[in-house]
């Protein structure tokens, strides 16, 4: 096994773990904000799949890199308009809705493509690495942690800026109430609708940018169904985090360990069936579900309509 | 349609409600529910139309040449019926769950793996025992797997308060993938080439309906579902599920044993799906070729939402919705339109319903 552990290994599996940990990462810490409002975010799979689409698009026909993530953001948030408008305003099912969404996109996205890019297939240009100095120079993990894309930074920058939303402002505050205690946030004379409209406006946006992130830097190229569940992933990761952003960093990183050990293990040499390291990531989610699943903690007023005045 | 008029089930919550639905004369009753039925069925297939338009294709004639080949050529409507037994299954398996209050979105994981194993094993059983009794262990074994699978999701619901929703999706990702590598490593026929399971020859399948070519299949998806519609509606278990669907801790408070009731929900619906899984390979595939997943499961849950967890309400919709799987199949080769558009049919179909859900509520509110 020692031959395992060379300088390429180590490399492509930490580099491998951030490719595939951070759209993880974006999903869950939109999904954690929804959750927070009340708000149980299925259709984040069907965000995630239209934020790869568009910005693939985006980024095809511009040549933009940065236009394909605002791409990304806006195809997020288009699927997160019907989940504001049926499930927030008028009180439809949260589930049934996320299902519907999620099934529609699926759909959609692979009949756009079809239309499109099924004779062609084309991909994307690698996109530039944004080198930091000094660090980048490490061995092992220079290369792999700070030889990235820019968008990897902003990111992992998100992660501290939605710590410091929840933890010290007054939006957090309100995102709590909202999910807590609906009726509490109301009678301070702040629009609980409102606040959850913004939570899921916010959670359809980091998915659109993390599955345009799977499009233009992990895979080049749009696949249908290619977040291949990575929302519902982003999901437990939002649920066993209990609130805290820097735990669903730390479980992104290692669900993406899992997902991108193939390429890993390719490299060090060891053939394997990629349909059972396909099983890793949600084997791992299950055993972390098995042994912490008691201890997830999910808002009182999850998934509830909160109508004003009613009791 | 027997029962429909006292059955409201709102998608507001997921179990049944327990309460006699609306006042007032039953024929205008009946009137509201055609509407409210039928209302998201045209709405969807009109929106639906839009977007073939958008996309360059004549709806009128992709919906036509869909009527033509599921329902109207006689080797279409054969196909539909044999598509829905399978169907059929899932959807009974469905209303089980959902009735109780449980969302077993699992149901493609607990399908492939039983269609798996069932492949994997009756060719090896054939020769060796009456076709009858192949076909019979077959069925059970593939119940059984389906239900094998819904264990862990039952546990962690029953005894640890875990999100069954989460759980159950994620061993149906698990259970794809499980069920390619048992094709490729374990299953697999070494005298193909691609990568599948032995094949079941046609003499040992489930018994065609007289001259037709019709799998058996679908009268096991309409036993069950009948049975599951009375088992649910008529008898005193089938009440301990609604309870506990409509309040769990009420049902505690009632002296119920919630957790056991809540893994024999699980047991069942996804013994079905299992058993849905068992019938697509011994009625029609023969053998599971690797990365083959149909994913029934979640396309069919929209159809039990629009027949409110009613079984007979639910098999009118499982027929519509073969209709449009089969036509769309011939269609995407006739007509270039792939057959993800039914996904986007599904899709429209249940936020339709939502609406139409929410406007007639809120014409009952105005009107009280």
């Amino acid at each position: 096994m020692g031959a395992l552990f060379t300088d390429a290994f180590l490399t492509s599996l930490v580099l491998g773990a951030l490719t595939a940990g951070l759209p993880l990462l974006l999903a869950g810490l939109g999904e954690q904000i929804s959750e927070k409002a009340g708000v149980l975010n299925i259709g984040i799979e069907g965000m995630m799949l239209m934020g790869a689409y568009l910005g693939f698009v985006v980024a095809y026909t511009t040549g933009s890199v940065w236009l394909g993530f605002l791409g990304g953001a806006v195809g997020g948030m288009a699927v997160a308009l019907p989940m504001v408008v049926l499930c927030i305003r008028l009180g439809l099912n949260q589930i049934v809705i996320g299902i519907a969404l999620t099934l529609g996109t699926e759909g959609l996205t692979a009949l756009l493509h079809h239309f499109q890019f099924a004779q062609s297939y084309p991909r994307l240009p690698a996109v530039p690495t944004l080198p930091i100095p000094g660090l980048s120079e490490l061995p092992v993990i220079g290369p792999a942690l700070f030889d990235r894309p820019a968008i990897v930074y902003l990111a992992i920058l998100a992660v501290f800026v939605t710590a410091y939303v929840f933890r010290s402002t007054q939006l957090g505050l309100a995102l709590q109430a909202a999910g807590d205690k609906p009726a509490a946030l109301d009678a301070a004379g702040v629009d609980v609708v409102n606040v959850r409209s913004f939570a899921v406006f916010t959670t359809g946006a980091l998915a659109g940018v993390g599955g345009a992130f799977m499009a233009e830097v992990g895979a080049g190229i749009f696949v249908p169904f290619m977040t291949n569940g990575a929302g519902f992933i982003g999901i437990v990761l939002a649920m066993q985090a209990r609130g805290n952003p820097f735990w669903v960093l730390a479980g992104a990183l290692l669900f993406g360990a899992c997902l991108s050990a193939t390429t890993a293990l390719q490299v060090a040499g060891v053939s394997i069936p990629t349909d059972v390291i396909q099983m890793l990531p949600f084997a791992a989610v299950l055993l972390v579900l098995v042994l912490f699943g008691r201890r997830a903690s999910l808002p009182a007023a999850l998934g509830t309509h909160y109508v004003r005045g009613a009791r | 349609m027997s029962g429909t008029g006292s059955e409201t089930t709102g998608m507001g919550a997921a179990g049944a409600t327990l309460a006699p639905g609306g006042r007032g004369g039953a024929w205008r009753e009946r009137g509201r529910l055609v509407v409210m039925t039928l209302g998201p069925i045209l709405g969807a297939l009109v929106l639906s139309g839009l977007l073939l338009l958008v996309l360059g294709v004549d709806p009128l004639a992709y919906y036509g040449y869909v009527v033509e080949r599921g329902l109207l050529s006689p080797y279409g409507v054969q196909a539909t019926f044999t598509r829905m037994g399978p169907l059929l299954l899932i959807a009974a398996g469905l209303i089980v769950a959902f009735r109780a209050g449980i969302w077993n979105l699992g149901g493609d994981g607990q399908f492939l793996l039983s269609a798996v194993v069932v492949a994997a094993l009756a060719p090896l059983l054939a020769p060796l025992m009456p076709v009858w009794l192949v076909l019979l262990a077959a069925l059970l074994v593939g119940a059984l797997v389906g239900a094998a699978w819904s264990l862990l999701p039952a546990l962690l619901k029953a005894y640890q308060g875990v999100n069954e929703i989460i759980t159950t999706l994620m061993m149906t990702f698990l259970g794809v993938s499980f069920a390619n590598v048992l094709v490729k490593l374990f299953f697999r026929d070494p005298t193909t080439t691609v990568p599948q399971t032995r094949t079941l020859p046609v003499a040992d399948r489930l018994p065609r309906l007289f001259d037709t070519t019709v799998s058996s299949g679908v009268l096991i998806g309409l036993v069950a579902i009948i049975a599951v519609h009375v088992v649910m509606t008529r008898t005193a278990f089938g009440l301990k599920l609604r309870i506990v669907g409509a309040n769990p801790r009420a049902a505690v408070h009632a002296g119920l044993n919630v957790p056991l009731l809540t893994v024999l929900t699980f047991a069942l619906s996804a013994g079905l799906a299992g058993l849905a899984g068992a019938v697509e390979i011994l009625g029609v595939q023969g053998n599971v070729r690797a990365d083959w997943n149909p994913a029934y499961s979640l396309t069919v849950i929209p159809l039990v939402f629009l027949a409110r967890f009613n079984g007979f309400a639910s098999i009118a919709f499982v027929f519509l919705f073969s209709v449009l799987s089969i036509g769309g199949e011939s269609a995407a080769r006739r007509t270039g339109v792939p057959n993800f558009f039914t996904l986007v049919v599904v899709a429209i179909l249940l936020v339709m319903l939502g609406v139409t859900e929410y406007l007639d509520q809120r014409r009952r509110a105005a009107g009280r």
